[in-house]
C-alpha cells in the first residue's frame, strides 16, 4: 500500500480542508493576476473594489511587468473558441511583444473591463477594437518614456519583443518595457487618437500561434468551473419536475415534504419564493436528496405537442413585422416562368451542453464570491443582486469556463441556486445541474414555421421572393430567478436580443428586385422556454430558403452553383462560394439528375448562409439509405470570410465545429414534448451526432486583410444544415421539408413521392 | 450507512468512508479531488466520467464503489504512468502520446469531454497498434463531443498511433 487517504465523515476535519482552501487560492491567484513572477506592488490593488474599472484607462486592459511580460485584461470569456489566443495577438501585436510575453486572466467583475455578453460571436468583431486601441496607447506611451529614457526622439525608436532600440553610434542602445513600467501604472486613458500599426506591417496577426489553453486541457490539468472545491462547501441541487411545462408557469411547487428526505444524512431543503433546493455535505447525499424529495407540482395549461405545434404557431395571434421589402413580389410572381412554394417545419433544439451546468457560491465576509460559467459577468451579477438585494458592489462574479454552451443555457441557473442556497445556509454551496434539469429546463432555440415563394424567369434570374416566418422570442429571465421571485418569466418583446427572422439569410445574397420579408412573432407564453442558441435560427432560415433557391435552380435545369453565380449581388458571398465548390471540385449538373435506382444513393448540395454580418458558403456530399431512411453526411466543405482573420488555424477548428454541430441538428435533434411537459431529458431521448456518423470537414477561411473582422463562431452553420438537405434532394429526387431529416422522415418523404 | 471501502487508484490504495451505494465518480472528484473523471451525464450515456478498471473503460458514474472491488483504477492522471507499464518505458513520459496529439492536432475546445475521449482512445491504443478509421469511429462511438470536435480526435488517434508504432 503506498498511500492511505481516510476520509473524514466529518466536515470539519481541518487539515483536510485547509489543502482544499489552499488548493483554490493557487486558482485565486491566477484570478487577480499575480502568477506572474516579479508582479506585485501596482498590481495588488487589482481586484480590492467592485468593477467594471474604467473603460478609457489603459491601466483596465493592459498591465506591463518587471520581467518584460505583459497581462491582458479582456471582457471576453474563453469558452473553447479560442478567443484568448486571438485577442492575445491583437495585443501583442499592436505593443510589438511575441506570443510568449502575454497572457490574460479570466474573467472577474473586481478586474476585467465590462465589454458585455461573449456572444453573437462578438470577441474579435466588438471585443478587439477597445483593446487594440488601449494596446496602441500603451506602446505610444511606453515610446514616450523610451525616448526621454535615451534621450531620443520617439520618431527614431523600433521596438521588438518588447525591447526599445535606438541605433546609435556603436550599436544599439536597448531599454526594455519592463524596465520603463515594470508593475506601474500607465495613468493615461486611450484617446483613440494613437496611430494603429498598418495592416501591411502585421508579423502576428494573420499568423497561426496554437492556442493557449490547449495544452492544460489535453493534460486534464484545466480548471472548469465544476472542478472547484472549497472548504466547508456543501453541494446542492435544484429540485425541478422532469421537463418544463409551458413558458409562464415554471415550476412552482404546490407542497413539499421535507420530511421526505429525513433519512439522508444532513441533508436539507431550501426555499426561496417557488425556489427548491436541497444540500448536502456529501455529493451523492444531494443527487439522492433532489431525486427522493417529495413535492407536487402546480399543472400548467396544457402544452400541445412538438409535431402540433406548427400549427398552433399560424393560428396563434401575432405580431408582424415587415423585415425587408422591396419592389413588388406579389405582382411579379404572376409574372414568373416558375414559381416554387412550399412550408418548412424547424423544430426546438436545446444547447445541451456536454456537462451540465455548475456553480460556486462563496459567502465571504461581506461578499459573495460567485465562481460560474456565464457568458457575461456583469449580467450575472446583475442578475443575482436583484434577486437577492444584494449590491452589486457585495458580488464578485468570477468565470471559469464550463463545457461549450453555445448560447444560453442553463448557467444563470446554477449561478443563482448557488447564490440563493449558499446565502440562505451561510456557506459555500457548489451546484451542479444534473442532465435532466439541463435538457429540460434549457432556453431552447425556439422552433420556426416559414412560408417561402419564390419565381425565376426564363434567363434563370430570381424575380419574386416573399419568406414569411413564424417563431416566438426569448427569456430575458431565468427559470431560478423566476421562481425564487415568484413571477411570471419575462420574454424579451423587441430590440437587441428579440428575435426575428434574419433578412440576410433568406434571399439578401441574390440580387432579387422585389423582395419581402415578414416575421410573424408568437406570443411564447405557454409555448417553451426560448433564447439564443448557436446561429439563433439560421439553420432554420437557411433550410428553408436556400432549399427554394436549389428549386429555382432545378425548375430552370440549371446548375445550383452557376444559377447562385448568376444571381449573387456581392463579391464577398461569390468569394465564398467559390472558394468552398472549388475545395470540393464542384462538377457541374442539375440537382436530381442522375437518380440512382440502389438502396444506398449519392448526392451532392450546396447552399450559402450566414449569422449576422460574415459570409459563409458550404458544399455537402451525403449517402442516403433509402431502406432504413439513415443519411450520413460523408464530406462537409466549408467557406468563410469574416474579413481580417485574427488567426486562420482558429477559425478553421471552429468552422469544423459549426459543421459538425450543425449536421448534428438538421439530421438528429429535436426536443419533444407533450401537453404535460419536454420529454427530451437525456441523451438517449435528445440524440446529437456521434463519432461513428461524422463528417469529414474541409474548412476554407477567405482571408480579407483589407476588411474588417467580424464573428466566425457561428456563421458557417446554416449553410451546413441547408447544403445536407439540398444533397437529399440531388440523391433522392425528393425535398425534406421537416428537419431533424431523421430515418422515419426520411421514408415517410420517400414513401410519399409520387410514382 | 457509510462504510470504509478500499480502492486502488493510479497505484494507490485509498480507504474511503461513503455510502457503498456512492458512484465511483464522486469519490474520484470530491475525496481524492482528481482533475480527469468529471461528471457528464449520470446514465453513463456519454462517457465523461470515463476511467479503467484493469485497463478496461468504465463509467465511474454508473459504478458504485462497492463493485469497484480489486480492479485497479487508472484516471487521465495515471495514464502516462500506465502506458510507461504497458510499454515497459523506464520512465513515466509527461503526457500519455495521444495527449500530446491532441495538443499538436489543435483538437479540443472547451475540453470537458476530452477525459474520456482520451481514456478511451488510450484504452483502444492499448489494445490495437494500428486501428482502421472505421475500428477507431466504432470504438469512440460512446463518447460525445459537443463541439464537433470529432475529425480532430480521429486524426490525433492516428497520429498517435503512428507515433507509438515508430517507439515515439
Amino acid at each position: 500500500m503506498n498511500s492511505v487517504i481516510n476520509i473524514p465523515t466529518s466536515p470539519s476535519s481541518g487539515a483536510r480542508h485547509l489543502s482544499r482552501r489552499g488548493l483554490l487560492k493557487g486558482g485565486g491567484a491566477m484570478i487577480i493576476g499575480f502568477s506572474l513572477s516579479g508582479t506585485a506592488f501596482a498590481q495588488a490593488a487589482r481586484g480590492m473594489k467592485a468593477g467594471p474599472p474604467d473603460y478609457q484607462a489603459v491601466d483596465t486592459w493592459i498591465a506591463i511587468h518587471a520581467d518584460n511580460t505583459a497581462t491582458i485584461y479582456t471582457g471576453k470569456c474563453e469558452l473553447g473558441q479560442g478567443n484568448q489566443t486571438g485577442l492575445l495577438q491583437v495585443a501583442a501585436e499592436e505593443l510589438d511583444m511575441g506570443m510568449h510575453q502575454v497572457r490574460t486572466i479570466r474573467l472577474d467583475t473586481n478586474i476585467t473591463p465590462d465589454q458585455q455578453a461573449t456572444s453573437s460571436s462578438s470577441s474579435i468583431h466588438r471585443g478587439a477594437p477597445a483593446l487594440r486601441a488601449a494596446a496602441a496607447q500603451a506602446r505610444q506611451e511606453l515610446l514616450a518614456r523610451a525616448a526621454v529614457h535615451l534621450g531620443v526622439q520617439a520618431g527614431s525608436l523600433a521596438v521588438k519583443d518588447g525591447v526599445v532600440l535606438v541605433k546609435g553610434e556603436d550599436g544599439f542602445r536597448t531599454v526594455t518595457y519592463g524596465e520603463l513600467l515594470g508593475d506601474k501604472p500607465f495613468n493615461v486613458k486611450y484617446t483613440g487618437t494613437a496611430p494603429l500599426k498598418p495592416v501591411s506591417q502585421y508579423r502576428l496577426v494573420g499568423q497561426r500561434p496554437p492556442r493557449v489553453d490547449i495544452p492544460e486541457k489535453a493534460a486534464g490539468k484545466y480548471t472548469h468551473v465544476h472542478h472547484l472545491r472549497v472548504a466547508g462547501m456543501l453541494h446542492g441541487r435544484v429540485v425541478l419536475p422532469r421537463g418544463q411545462r409551458g413558458f409562464g408557469i415554471g415550476a412552482q411547487p404546490v407542497s413539499v415534504d421535507e420530511a421526505s428526505i429525513a433519512h439522508i444524512p444532513g441533508a436539507k431543503v431550501i426555499r426561496k419564493g417557488d425556489f427548491v433546493g436541497v444540500v448536502a455535505e456529501h455529493e451523492w447525499d444531494a443527487v439522492k436528496a433532489a431525486r427522493d424529495l417529495k413535492v407536487v407540482w402546480r399543472e400548467g395549461p396544457a402544452l400541445g405537442s412538438s409535431a402540433s405545434v406548427y400549427e398552433r404557431m399560424r393560428n396563434d395571434k401575432t405580431v408582424d413585422t415587415i423585415i425587408a421589402n422591396k419592389g413588388d413580389p406579389v405582382g411579379m410572381m404572376q409574372k414568373a416562368a416558375f414559381v416554387r412554394e412550399s412550408s418548412y417545419f424547424c423544430p426546438y433544439q436545446s444547447h445541451a451542453p456536454f456537462a451540465p451546468n455548475c456553480a460556486l457560491a462563496d459567502p465571504t465576509g461581506d461578499q459573495l464570491v460567485i465562481r460560474s460559467s456565464t457568458q457575461d459577468v456583469y449580467s450575472s451579477r446583475k442578475q443575482v443582486s436583484d434577486i437577492l438585494g444584494i449590491p452589486v458592489e457585495k458580488i464578485r462574479m468570477q468565470y471559469f469556463e464550463g463545457s461549450g454552451t453555445f448560447g444560453r443555457s442553463c448557467y444563470e441557473d446554477a449561478t443563482q441556486a448557488a447564490a440563493i442556497m449558499a446565502t440562505a445556509i451561510g456557506k459555500p454551496v457548489r451546484v451542479q445541474y444534473m442532465r435532466w434539469d439541463e435538457l429540460g429546463w434549457d432556453n431552447y432555440g425556439p422552433a420556426h414555421l416559414a412560408d417561402v415563394r419564390a419565381g425565376v424567369d426564363d434567363h434563370g434570374r430570381i424575380v419574386a421572393y416573399e419568406y414569411d416566418g413564424w417563431q416566438h422570442g426569448w427569456t430575458i429571465t431565468s427559470t431560478v430567478s423566476d421562481s425564487a421571485r415568484t413571477k411570471a418569466g419575462v420574454e424579451r418583446a423587441s430590440g437587441s436580443g428579440s428575435i426575428t427572422v434574419n433578412p440576410i439569410s433568406t434571399g439578401s445574397m441574390y440580387k432579387i428586385a422585389n423582395r419581402r420579408v415578414t416575421s410573424h412573432a408568437v406570443p411564447m407564453v405557454n409555448y417553451l422556454r426560448g433564447a439564443a442558441l448557436r446561429s439563433p435560427l439560421d439553420l432554420s432560415f437557411a433550410f428553408a430558403s436556400e432549399q427554394t433557391i436549389d428549386e429555382l435552380a432545378h425548375a430552370v435545369k440549371m446548375d445550383p452553383l452557376e444559377f447562385r453565380r448568376r444571381n449573387i449581388g456581392d463579391e464577398r458571398w461569390l468569394g465564398v462560394l467559390e472558394s468552398a465548390t472549388k475545395a470540393a471540385n464542384w462538377k457541374p449538373k442539375v440537382m436530381g439528375s442522375d437518380l440512382s435506382k440502389a438502396d444506398v444513393v449519392k448526392g451532392r448540395g450546396i447552399a450559402l448562409g450566414t449569422h449576422h454580418v460574415s459570409y459563409g458558403a458550404a458544399v455537402a456530399e451525403i449517402e442516403v439509405n433509402k431502406r432504413t431512411g439513415v443519411i450520413i453526411a460523408k464530406r462537409l466543405y466549408g467557406a468563410m470570410d469574416c474579413g481580417l482573420t485574427v488567426n486562420p488555424a482558429l477559425v478553421e477548428n471552429q468552422m469544423v465545429g459549426q459543421m459538425i454541430q450543425s449536421t448534428s441538428r438538421v439530421l438528429k435533434e429535436e426536443i419533444t414534448f407533450n401537453d404535460k411537459g419536454v420529454t427530451s431529458l437525456d441523451w438517449g431521448s435528445y440524440q446529437v451526432l456521434r463519432m461513428s456518423e461524422h463528417p469529414e470537414i474541409i474548412p476554407v477561411v477567405v482571408q480579407r486583410m483589407e476588411e474588417p473582422s467580424t464573428g466566425a463562431g457561428e456563421e458557417v452553420m446554416g449553410a451546413t444544415a441547408a447544403a445536407i438537405a439540398n444533397a437529399f434532394f440531388d440523391a433522392t429526387g425528393v425535398r425534406m421539408r421537416q428537419f431533424p431529416m431523421t430515418p422515419e422522415r426520411v421514408k415517410a418523404a420517400l414513401n410519399s413521392r409520387p410514382t | 450507512m457509510a462504510q470504509e471501502t478500499r480502492i486502488k487508484v493510479n497505484g494507490h490504495d485509498h480507504v474511503v468512508t461513503a455510502d457503498p451505494d456512492t458512484p465511483l465518480i464522486y469519490v474520484l472528484m470530491n475525496d481524492l479531488e482528481l482533475k480527469g473523471p468529471r461528471f457528464g451525464c449520470g446514465l453513463a450515456q456519454c462517457g465523461s466520467c470515463s476511467v479503467l478498471a484493469d485497463g478496461i473503460e468504465i463509467r465511474s458514474c454508473q459504478t458504485p464503489i462497492s463493485d469497484v472491488g480489486k480492479r485497479a483504477i487508472t484516471t487521465l492522471e495515471g495514464l502516462p504512468a500506465l502506458y510507461a507499464q504497458q510499454k515497459k518505458l523506464a520512465k513515466a513520459p509527461d503526457l500519455h502520446p495521444l495527449s500530446q496529439a491532441f495538443i499538436d492536432n489543435q483538437a479540443m475546445h472547451c475540453g470537458y469531454c476530452y477525459n474520456g475521449q482520451t481514456i478511451k482512445g488510450a484504452e483502444l491504443l492499448s489494445k490495437n497498434a494500428a486501428p482502421t478509421e472505421a475500428q477507431i469511429r466504432e470504438h469512440m462511438d460512446g463518447h460525445i463531443c459537443r463541439c464537433g470536435t470529432y475529425p480532430r480526435i480521429l486524426a490525433s488517434i492516428k497520429s498517435a498511433a503512428a507515433k507509438i508504432s515508430k517507439g515515439g
